[in-house]
Order: C-alpha cells, then structure tokens, then sequence
C-alpha cells in the first residue's frame, strides 16, 4: 500500500513536471507571437509649461479573437473578457456568465482634477484622449439587439461597479444615463453615456484597476505608482478603454494620466521672479521609487520623453535641433533613440520624442530633464477654449451658459482664414431636475444674438421626463473661424424633489455633469517618421489616429431649495394633532344628547355668570360653606407645589 | 334662510359620509345634533362677527340662548377691554425689547464640517515678505504714476507669477445708486458704452484665480480687497498685501477643495458698486471678448515695456472673463491704520447687508474665534456710542442686574444674570445692530454678495499702532494672514453650503447673539393690539344703533374698497407693505439717528415720542376730515397689520421696528375736531421732516465707498407695475429669482418719501 502510494506520487510529481513544461513551453511561444496574448507598458512623460510634468501610463493587452484556448487566457484578465466576448460559446456551462454583455466599445474612466486646456494643451493626442471629466465617466456600445440594451447596460454598470469599488451602479438608474446620437462620431443607436461627476476617486479604485496588469504594480513601470506622490499630483485619471472586433480580438487599454509638481525649493530671496525656471525632474524625484527592470510579461516596456514643438523651436533657434544635450535643457541618460514627429507644414518645428528601453534589471532608469535656463513656453490650444457657467442667483431659476473662446493660437485657421468654416458639436446632459427650457436656446457669436438657423446645423433635443429621463442636447454649430467668441445660453427652472429624492449632503447643491465640445474637423493625429519601431509601440500607435479634438467643460453646481430635513417629523406630528381634534370633536359630538343638555342649560342659564367670576364664587362658596381645612390644604399643597415648581 | 339650506345641504353631505359607513340608524340624531350644537352658531359667528353672536345673545330671547364657546368669550373679553389690551401690550412689547441683551445666548459652531483652527496655520514669515514687497511695489509704483490701472497691472504680474490665472475685470462705472428694494424691479442698469469711451471712464480691476487642484471648480471662495486706485493710502497696500500673501501660500497648498478668487477691487468710485459690478458680471452673461476690446488695446497696451517678458504669453487674453463656480462664502478685507495706539490688534467684523440680511452666523463665529482663540485680536462689532455713555441705559443695566440676581436666586439654572456693565454693551451693539438691520443699507461691499446668495462677512483690520513700525507690521500681517487663511480653511472644509446656523438674528456681542426666536416676541406683542382694537372699533359701530349700523357698515366697504382702487387692483398690499416698510425704516434711522446725535443735550425720549407722532398723523389726517373717524381708523389700524406682516417678509426689523413706532400713534390717534390740521401744513411738515432725514441719514454714510443713499428727491415716486414679467428675458438681463410672489407685483421703488398724509387723507373725504 505503501509503494503503491509512493509510486503514485511519483507519477503525480513526474505529472506536474510535465505539464509544467508543456506551460513553459506556451510561454515561450506566445511571447514570441504575434497573433497570441500581448502585454506592452509605456510611460511617456512630458514637461509642461506651468512647471509641472505630465506621466501618461499606458498598459495595452491584447487577447485573441477566437477563443480557441476555451476560457482560459494567460495575460488578459478574465474579468475583463468575460466582460466583452463577443461571440457565444455553445457549451451550456459557461453561457450564461460569457455570453453576459456583447460589448463592442467600452471607455470608463476615473478622473480626479481638471484638465487644465490652457496650459496641458489643447489639441494633441494626450488632451484628446485622456482629458476626462471630473468624478467617473462611462460609455458603451453593444452588440446586441436594440431592445435588450438597457438591461445590458444596466448589468454592465454594476459588474463594473463591483469590479471597480465605485458606485458605477448609479448610471443604471434611466435618470442617468443617455443615448447620443452622433457626438461620438458614430451615428448608432447601441451606444450609451452617463457620468456620475460626484463620484471621489481613490486607490481604492486603483487597486482593482492594477489588478488588471500581469505584473500588478509588483514590477515594471507600474512600481511607479507610489500613492501619495500621484494623488498629491494636480490631475490624476485613470481610464480603461475596450475595443472588441472579431480581427483583432480584445484590445484594452489601460492609461494613467497623471500631472505632477515638481519638487520646487522655494528660495525665500528670489521666489517671485525664478517663476520663469522650469523645475527640474526625474523618475525616482517625482515618483519617490526607482524603476528597476520591466514586467517579464510585458513585450515591450519603453519610456518616452516628449519636447513639445514649442520647446523644440527654441532649441533650433539656438542652434541644436534634436540635441538631447544643450545650453537650455539637458536629458539624462541618453535616449535609446529620436523619434521626431512630421508636420503637414514644413516652416514649423515638430514635436520630439526621446526613446528610453526600459530593459536594465539591476541600474535603475532614472529619466530626468534639468533645464538650465529659464523658459516659457506654451501648449498647443485647441482653437476654441470651452467653458460653461451658471446665470442668474436664486434657488427658483437660473441659465447655462457655454461658450467658446477662440485662443488664436492655430495656425491651422490664419492659413486658410477667408472661407473656413469651423464645426462645434456640443453635448449636453442635464438632469431632470433642472428643468431646461430648450425653446430658450440662444446662439451669440461675438456678442451678437444671431438667428438660430443659420448658426445650427444640426440638433437633437431629447426633453427631460421627470423622474425617468435626463434631458439631452446634441448640437452642431457651424460658424466662420474668425469669430473671438461663441456663447449659448439655455435658461432653467429649478424643480421641486421629493424629500426622498435629494442626495446625501443636498445642501451643496447638485451638479450638472460636464458638457462636451468636440470640433470633428480637426484631428489631433501626429505622424511619426516611419522607423518600423513605432509599430511596435501601441502608444505612438495610439497617437497615429485620428481622434477628434475635444474638451470638456467644468461641472456646474446648481444650489436648490431644500426642505428643512425634520419637516417629515413636523408633518408627521401636525396631521397626528389634526386627526386627533377631527375624531375627538366627532365623537364628542355624536355621544351628546341633545335634549338633555338643552334643558340642563336653560335651567343653568338663569344664574351663570363668567368663567372666572363663576371660578372664584365656587371657591368661596366652598370656602365659606367649609370653613374647615381641607380646600385651604388643597390651596396650599397647590401653592407651594407651584412654588417647588418654579424654583427647580 | 341661507342658514337652513347650508345646513340641510350640510346634512346632505353628513347622510351620505354616514351611509357610507352603515351609520344608518343614528343619522337623525346626527343631524340634529349638527343643526343645533354644531352648525348654527358657527354659521352665525361666520356671518356676523364675535361680537355680533354675543350681542344677539343678549337681545334675543332666552329660550334659544346658547352659551358661546371659551375662546370666543376670551376674544370678547379682549375686544371689549382693548384700550387697556393695547396699553398692556405696547408696555409689554416694549418692556421685552428691552430685555433682549439679557436674553441673548452664546454663539456656537454649528456646523461640524467647519473645524476653525483644527490646522497649524501655514502662513509664515514667506509670506509676510511677499506682502511687504508688493506692499513696497505699489507705494512705489503708485506714487509714480496715478493711472489708475497701474497698480492692477502691478498685481497681475505678481498673481501670474506666482502660478495663478489672472484677468482685468473691467467695467464703467454707473451712478451710485443704492436700491433696498432692488429685487422689486424687473429693469436693469443700462450698460450699454458711452459713445466714446475714454481711457478714464473705465474701471480696472484685477482678478487672480487658484485652480484647488484635484478639485473639480464646482464651488469657490471669494477674497476682495478693495483700494483706492487714485489715492492709494498705506493701509491699501497693505491690505493688497495681504491677499496677495494669501494667494502666494494657498496656491502651493495641497488642501484646497474650492477655487480661490482674489478680487482686488478698485474702488476709486465705491467700493459697493465695484464688487457689485463684478458679481453681476459673474452671474450674468458678460462673455469673453467684450466689444470693448479696442478702447482697451488703445488704452492699456500703450506702454509695452514690462519688464517680465513672460506676461505678455497670455497677455491675448487678460481680459477674458473667468469665473470659479458657484460662490460658497466671500470674505471682503480692509486694513485701516489707526494713528492712536492700542495694546492689541483689533478686528471689526460688519456682515449687515441689504433689507436687514445678514450671513450664517457660523461665518461670523468663525472669525470670531480664530481671531479671539488662535490669534489673540480683539474683536469689536459696530455699536452705538451714545448707549455706552447714555445715563439711563445704566441705571436700566443696574435694575436688571439686581433683578437677575433675584430671579437667579429663585431658580439658579436660569441664566438670565447680566452685569451692568455687559447690558450697556449689548444695548449699544444691539443698538447698531438693529440700526443697520432696519435701515436696510449694507454696512460695506460684503452687502452686495447677499444679494445673490452668498455669505459674506468684512473683516476690517486695525494695528496697534502705526504700521510704519516694521515690528508691527510683521506681527500684524503674520496675525491677519493666518486669520484669514484659517476662515478658508474652514470654509473650504464644508461639503454643504452654510446653512446649519441663523440667519435671523442680532448680535449684542461678538459671540453673543438674539436669534429671531427671541426677537421676534417683542414684535408680535407690539402688532398685536392692532387687530384687537380694529375689532373693538367694529363691533362698537355695529352695536351703536342697529339702523346706523348697516349703512355704516357700508360706508366702511366703501372706504376700504375705494383703498383698493386707488392703489391699483390686486397688488395693493404689496404696494402698501413697500410703503409702510420704508416709512418705517425712514423712522427708525430717525430715532436712533437723532438719539446718537442729539445725546445727552435733548435725549431720546422725545425725539421718540414725537416721531410717534408723526406716525400718528394719517389716523389723525384722515381722522379730523372724515364724517366716520372710527370706520376710517378702523380701516387704517387693519391695514397697517397686514402690511407690518406682509413687510416682515421682506426686512424682519424693520416692521418690527416699524411696529413699536406705528402701533402706539395709530392706537392713540383720535379726532380733534378743535385742532384741524390740513392736509397742506401736515404734508409740508412731513417733507420738511423726511428732507431732514434724509440729510442725516445720508450724513451716517460719509465714508466714499460705503453706500451712499440716492439722491434726496423727496417726492412721491413709487410706480407700481401689475402686469406679469415678460417670460422670454432677454440675454442682457441678469437674472434676478427673489421669490415667487415678485411674479405678481413689480415695484420700482426709489428710497425716499412717499406722501402718505395725502394718500390717507383722500380716504376721509
């Protein structure tokens, strides 16, 4: 028994060895594949114009199309997949769980801060890509049936929900989320957008995001990720982006887009006027970690710097062009290699970027830009700059107001000045509660009311239903590119809740989420020299598309009536009073009898006097009749208990 | 007849009630027992009066007399002793006003969120050199050229330096007007060009903004620091300063949850109409690029020389209007340089603004106690010199304290006891505050954040001693800026906007107050003979003589409907409550006006007694003339409640001051038919009498900058405007939500006098 029992095991050990290195095997294979599961890691870093650094994090896996492997999968995270899959498995077993939400496009992102348009840019593909709106932010498209999207999406809110410790599970509700039509660019009708713009974010939210990774944040660039300098930072947005395509398979983007200050020493002496020296940086004196070696998972793991075409003018002004190494900056270690942008106008400076492999396991990479001389630069603008406010005070109405200020910055327009035309798309929801009247809509181009018709090019009004639906506002402005101002105002009534209805903390106010302006003529696509290695890299990929510019506009608080919370206990107590007098007068006057108390009153009615006078004739009547002790003593004990009374 | 039919259709009702509830059997007896208890006397009492069932009741035959109910018998037994109800209750009201200092509590943080002082300031001797060399800069600079927007752009380039975002507000100065009633009128100030804009017709303002980052702008604080751009004095520049240190430590902070707006007011035209102009800008629609651009490249761009090269990178647009968010609480900050030394730092704090609002008392507690508990300033709020110095006020402060005593020796847990000393105090603060509060004008710029909604507080500074000491200066500056670094991190902790504490109340010390609870007593006593005397004028007319009686009755609905016509249809009692209201509030600057002028040499109690009078005069006007004194009176005493209550809607304080001055005269008012006053040598009085006030009142505002009345026209200017506002506003107007019932009644009202004698006179005739 014995033997048996020990050959057994030997045949288990001799088992696992096997297996073991069929898996071993795999490994091997499928990192040197291309059509397998891929795993890359970037960070690009970039200074910024009001002296801080911006660090994009950018982790991309890919699964295959086909799930030939079942559902097993060795990098892309399971969660994950059972999220999108797009075609149904036939087994019986795992239908239901797999076959959960088709979906065929997915952003959520986490955002906490603003993007500052101004001075992060405007119109690159960073900005256009992961500038999100404060608090969290999802859109979905589907593929499934029409009718069967609502519920998809209300499953996929609290999936994600769990998965991602937020309250993602809000945008279920009808009130909060909306279908638009063609912000998007695509013109579908399975797509669906909500936001929750009170929602905090933390690393509660991180952590699920980083679980996500092979290597978590255990090795490669995630080590980075020390808490407390980036939520210390002035932005921080976590995104994760899906795309499901039977070519491709899964595609998910994971990116983090984080703005950091520098550490500046504070020179008591010169404080005001060293405002113009850029601070200098590094990896480990941002991030407060060394980055040692790469995920072992990951194909590739690369940082890149990039020198805003700003900057590079400047330098070939002075002299270097792509010089990583000169009298205003000075890059260390040597980059790997230059990847320098290309520009549809040639009399222009291109943006660079400087390539760092992040291969080395035991010498940490410690990229850093010391700036010698004091700079200042400025950040591409989008043409227009974005903002939304609130009108009026007062808690009966109000107005929104958006508009566009052009930043005249893009030579895009001074070009070709004469017939150009510019196209806005601007998206709004707004909750029903704020009642917007959508017949107010006014349209100002350079402070001049213009009529409707001729600014608009294409709309669609989806009207708030109280309690079931947020108002939409879908909008295509058309106007020549000179103009220095757009603006359009809606007014709004502010409505009435049920007590039930307010939110925790309703004396703030409630918010309006963040609107979306997007300009669909022009793409903030940058091409890069062709070396073969931008390939490679799903960043520089990423940055090849076209993607629309866009920006988002702050989220408004409106202040509302509140009721006085107690006032449930007020009304409970007074209907209480009032039932009471109803029912006690009632029956009081249906256990009378009449005619007795008639004659008993006719009788009495001879010699009644006042209240009082008849009050005092008894007690002394009383008195009189008794002259003994006992209504003196009742006297007295009601005298002194008085007394007792007032003085405790 | 109608009796009957109510009550059979009554028992109709009541048969149909009861079947449904198989009550069958016992509805006969129901429906007697409904005629007979129930019904038949409340009918009478509806169509009659209390006092009319009573005097039926005793003229009617015994056999179908039924006793009227308890509180119906109080009502007639008030009615019937009205005189003396009336003289009890002014007594009482006017004896519990008094009482108010004693009566008034601590204050108290309310609201948990804020936690005042729960942080180690981080403001430090940085900051204070920051301060001293803007300071330096802008005596300097300001010395050198008297622009006007040097200075401005003196500031911008240190809040731009300093990594905050910047903007020139800009904007034409309009007359300086002040409307109490401002939220009656639809219409709005004209803000269209002059024709040829100058260089000097134009206001500058410089605006910084911090961004908190990591926080989504929904929500913003407001600092003002208001100076002359023209005769910039010392202290300007120091309170320049000051916010400029605090906008130099809160733009490196990491704590920040609500944007930081930094408005350098320049007040060269009043300080009220700059930040007024400013928030009407942010709440209305004054988008970027104003038209105005030219006047501006014409104007400021002239000297290009800066010598910070990297201004001019988003010099394009520095005049674009930017805006913050929602305002949550605005502070305004004012250094003033005493020439005469203290042993310490002091700080005053003002928070009346307009129509007797004033902001959450938690914003004043906070202040309070930062400056009392974290650094050690004195804290004084406005209050009337005469009632510190005034005899009688002590006397009055010493009886109450003896009768304290005795009341706590009766029960100790009252804490009622007050030192003489402390009542005078809380007299004269109490004083002030009541002032302010009824005579409804702003007691500096924070009145204007009111208006729209948000808490506002001035925190007026004043050292020691001189600040040319630079040991002062550096003490009083590290003390001020960690005070006010500490009130926005207060009020930066809140998640809620302030709404926890009052917003109703009187402060008789720095951390005492009255809270409308409390105050509102003496009011309702002092309105209260009102009615009571209007019914006991009723039903003695109707019980006079029975056949008298109807016409006079008519004669009664006459004059009150012929009030109505006159007034306009509908929104008569608006239109009389407006009225009345500023009578008062006229009255009332009167009093305490006069009694802080006048002093000792004439003393109060005349100048009250004969601003009674005068009070007195339509009842007397209006008395003499007519045929029907009573009804007129009677007509009169119902008006005046309604409108005192319907104007404490509007100024609480001012109707309740309103009321102890109007009850007694109206009461007292009867005819004299020897002494005919007419309408002419009464009316005349009156004007004389209200251009003499008006001149005192505008003489209590002499500091340029604080508000100023508009201009003395004494003459009856008050338009009343019925129809609905239009619905479809136009994009210039701003948008003005005072409440529902403005819906109805639109008043362009004007402070000055009306001409009530003439007005009331027309009713006896």
């Amino acid at each position: 028994m014995a033997a048996l029992c020990r050959r057994f095991t030997g045949f288990h050990f001799l088992l696992v060895l096997v297996s073991l290195s069929i898996s071993s095997l795999v490994f091997g294979d499928w990192i040197g594949d291309d059509e397998g599961e891929q795993f890359t890691e970037e960070l690009l870093l970039k200074p910024l114009p009001d002296r801080k650094v911006l660090a994009h994090f950018h982790f991309q896996s890919t699964a295959h199309p086909s799930p030939d492997s079942g559902h097993h999968h060795h990098l892309f995270p399971k969660a994950i997949a059972q999220l999108i899959w797009n075609r149904a498995p036939c087994d019986a077993v795992g239908h239901f769980m797999v076959q959960k939400f088709q979906i065929r496009d997915l952003e959520l992102s986490f955002t906490q801060g603003r993007w500052n348009y101004e001075n992060w840019g405007g119109s690159d593909p960073i900005s256009s890509t992961n500038a999100k709106p404060p608090g969290v932010e999802l859109w979905a498209t589907f593929n499934v049936p029409v009718v069967e999207i609502d519920t998809t999406w209300k499953n996929l809110t609290h999936a994600l929900s769990g998965l991602f410790c937020s309250s993602i599970n809000f945008l279920e509700s009808s009130t909060s989320y909306t279908t638009p039509s063609f912000v998007f660019g695509l013109n579908v009708s399975n797509i669906r957008y909500g936001a929750l713009p009170r929602e905090a974010v933390c690393t509660e939210n991180l952590t699920p995001w980083l679980k996500l990774l092979p290597c978590r944040d255990k090795a490669g660039l995630a080590t980075l990720l020390d808490r407390p300098s980036i939520y210390k930072g002035y932005y921080h947005s976590q995104k994760l982006r899906l795309t499901s395509t039977k070519l491709s398979g899964i595609i998910l983007e994971q990116t983090l887009t984080i703005v950091l200050q520098p550490n500046i020493q504070r020179n008591s002496a010169h404080s005001l006027l060293d405002g113009a020296i850029q601070p200098s940086w590094s990896i480990s004196s941002m991030f407060k970690r060394n980055l040692t070696g790469s995920c072992v998972l990951a194909r590739t793991s690369r940082i890149l710097v990039e020198l805003e075409k700003n900057i590079v003018s400047k330098l070939e002004e002075l002299g270097h062009g792509g010089s990583w190494s000169n009298s205003l900056l000075d890059l260390s270690p040597n980059p790997f290699r230059v990847i320098k942008e290309v520009n549809p106008f040639p009399e222009e400076s291109n943006s660079i970027l400087f390539e760092y492999v992040n291969s080395k396991e035991y010498e940490p990479l410690d990229v850093g830009i010391k700036w010698k001389l004091p700079f200042v630069w400025s950040s591409p603008h989008a043409p227009f700059h974005a903002s939304r406010f609130l009108m009026g005070s007062g808690t009966e109405r109000g107005s929104i107001a958006i508009s566009l200020q052009s930043t005249k910055s893009d030579e895009y327009f001074r070009s070709k000045s004469n017939e150009c035309r510019m196209q806005a798309v601007v998206f709004q929801v707004v909750p029903w509660y704020v009642k917007v009247y959508y017949h107010t809509l006014q349209i100002f181009i350079d402070q001049k009311l213009q009529n409707l018709s001729d600014v608009i090019e294409k709309i669609r009004v989806t009207p708030s239903e109280d309690k079931k639906l947020p108002g939409t506002l879908e909008l295509v402005l058309g106007y020549p590119c000179t103009v220095q101002s757009v603006a359009l105002t809606l007014d709004f009534d502010k409505g009435f809740l049920h007590i039930h209805e307010y939110p925790p903390d309703a004396n703030q106010g409630f918010d309006i989420p963040s609107a979306l302006v997007t300009f669909p003529n022009l793409h903030s696509s940058r091409i890069y020299i062709g070396d073969d290695s931008s390939v490679h890299s799903p960043l520089l990929l990423k940055f090849q598309e076209k993607n629309v510019v866009l920006s988002y506009t702050e989220v408004l608080l409106v202040p509302f009536t509140t009721p006085d919370f107690s006032m449930p206990y007020n009304v409970i107590t007074f209907t209480c009073t009032v039932l009471a007098l109803y029912f006690g007068s009632l029956l009081n006057v249906l256990r009378r009898r009449i005619g007795e108390e008639e004659r008993l009153m006719r009788s009495k009615d001879a010699n009644k006097r006042g209240l009082i006078p008849s009050i005092v004739s008894k007690i002394t009547s009383k008195l009189r009749g008794m002259p003994g002790s006992k209504p003196l003593l009742i006297f007295a004990v009601v005298l002194s208990v008085l007394f007792h009374y007032i003085v405790n | 007849m109608k009796e009957a039919i109510g009550v059979h259709s009554l028992a109709a009702a009541s048969c149909r009630v009861a079947r449904r509830f198989r009550l069958a059997s016992i509805l006969p007896r129901v429906a007697a027992t409904l005629r007979t208890r129930l019904l038949l006397p409340r009918l009478k009492l509806y169509v009659v009066d209390v006092m009319a069932v009573k005097e039926e009741g005793d003229t009617s035959q015994q056999g179908k007399k039924s006793r009227s109910r308890l509180i119906l018998r109080l009502g007639a037994l008030l009615v019937a002793h009205s005189g003396l109800v009336s003289v009890v209750c002014c007594a009482a009201g006017i004896i519990a006003f008094i009482l108010l200092p004693v009566l008034a509590n601590n204050t108290y943080i309310s609201e948990n969120a804020l936690m005042p002082g729960s942080a180690d300031p981080a403001f430090s001797s940085q900051e204070v050199l920051d301060a001293n060399r803007l300071t330096m800069d802008i005596l300097n600079r300001g010395a050198a050229k008297a622009s006007g927007i040097e200075i401005a752009k003196l500031l911008r380039e240190y809040i731009v330096a300093v990594g905050a975002e910047s903007y020139y507000h800009k904007f034409v100065p309009r007359a300086n007007k002040f409307h109490p009633l401002h939220f009656f009128s639809s219409t709005t100030d004209n803000l269209d060009l002059p024709a040829n804009p100058s260089c000097g017709s134009f206001i500058l303002n410089a605006v910084g903004i911090i961004r908190a980052p990591r926080g989504d702008g929904k929500e913003t604080i407001v600092l003002v620091t208001p100076y002359n751009s023209q005769n910039t004095t010392y202290s300007d520049a120091v309170s320049l300063g000051i916010g400029f240190s605090i906008i130099s430590l809160l733009s490196h902070v990491t704590w920040l949850a609500k944007d930081i707006v930094w408005l350098a007011a320049d007040s060269r035209y009043g300080e009220y109409m700059t930040v007024d102009s400013w928030l009407k800008d942010y709440h209305g629609p004054a988008f970027p690029g104003e038209t105005s651009r030219i006047v501006d490249d014409a104007c400021f761009e002239e000297n290009n020389s800066d010598s910070l090269d990297h201004i001019k990178v988003e010099g394009h647009n520095s005049y674009v209007y930017k805006r913050a968010g929602t305002m949550a609480a605005a502070l305004v900050l004012k250094v003033v340089d005493k020439k005469e030394k203290e042993e310490r730092d002091s700080l005053s704090i003002y928070a009346e603004a307009s129509n007797g609002q004033m902001p959450n008392l938690d914003l004043i507690n906070i202040a309070h106690y930062l400056a009392v508990h974290r650094q050690g300033l004195r804290v004084k709020i406005g209050s009337i010199i005469y009632f510190l110095k005034a005899s009688w006020v002590k006397l009055l402060g010493e009886m109450l304290q003896h009768i304290t005593t005795l009341a706590k020796l009766l029960n100790p847990k009252w804490k009622l006891d007050i030192t003489s000393a402390d009542y005078v105090e809380g007299t004269a603060t109490l004083a002030s505050s009541i002032y302010y509060q009824a005579l409804g004008v702003p007691t500096g710029s924070h009145g204007a954040f009111r208006n729209y909604q948000v808490d506002a507080v001035t925190l007026e500074f004043s050292p020691r001693s001189s600040l040319n000491n630079e040991n002062v200066r550096s003490a009083f500056l590290l003390k001020t800026g960690r005070l006010i670094e500490g009130v926005i991190r207060s009020v930066n902790n809140l998640l809620e906007k302030f709404h926890q504490s009052f917003f109703l109340y009187f402060l008789t010390a720095p951390h005492k107050y009255v809270s409308v609870g409390i105050y509102m007593i003496p009011f309702g006593i002092l309105i209260a003979p009102l009615p009571i005397v209007a019914a006991a004028l009723f039903s003695s007319n109707n019980g006079s003589s029975n056949k008298d009686g109807s016409w006079k009755w008519l004669q009664a609905a006459k004059v009150d409907t012929h009030v109505t016509q006159v007034d306009g249809f509908g929104s008569v009692d608006w239109y009389q409550a407006v009225w009345i209201l500023l009578v008062s509030r006229v009255l009332v600057g009167v009093v305490v006006r006069l009694a802080h002028i006048c002093g000792e040499i004439v003393g109060t109690i005349p100048m009250v007694c004969g601003t009674m009078l005068m009070a007195s005069g339509p009842v007397k006007d209006g008395v003499s003339e007519g045929p029907h004194w009573d009804l007129t009176k009677l007509v009169v005493l119902k008006k005046v409640f309604l409108r005192l209550r319907l104007g404490s809607t509007i100024d609480f304080f001012t109707s309740g001051g309103g009321g102890g001055l109007w009850a007694p005269g109206h009461l007292s008012g009867c005819p004299h038919q020897a002494r005919r006053l007419s309408t002419m040598p009464s009316f005349s009085l009156a004007v004389s009498f209200v251009r003499l006030l008006v001149l005192l009142i505008e003489d209590a505002f002499p500091v340029e900058g604080t508000v100023g009345v508009s201009s003395p026209r004494v003459s009856a200017k008050l338009s009343v405007m019925t129809e609905q506002p239009p619905v479809a506003r136009t994009a210039q107007e701003p948008i003005v939500a005072p409440g529902a019932w403005t819906n109805k009644v639109h008043l362009s009202v004007e402070l000055e006098c009306i001409d009530w004698s003439t007005h009331i006179t027309s009713l006896g005739a």
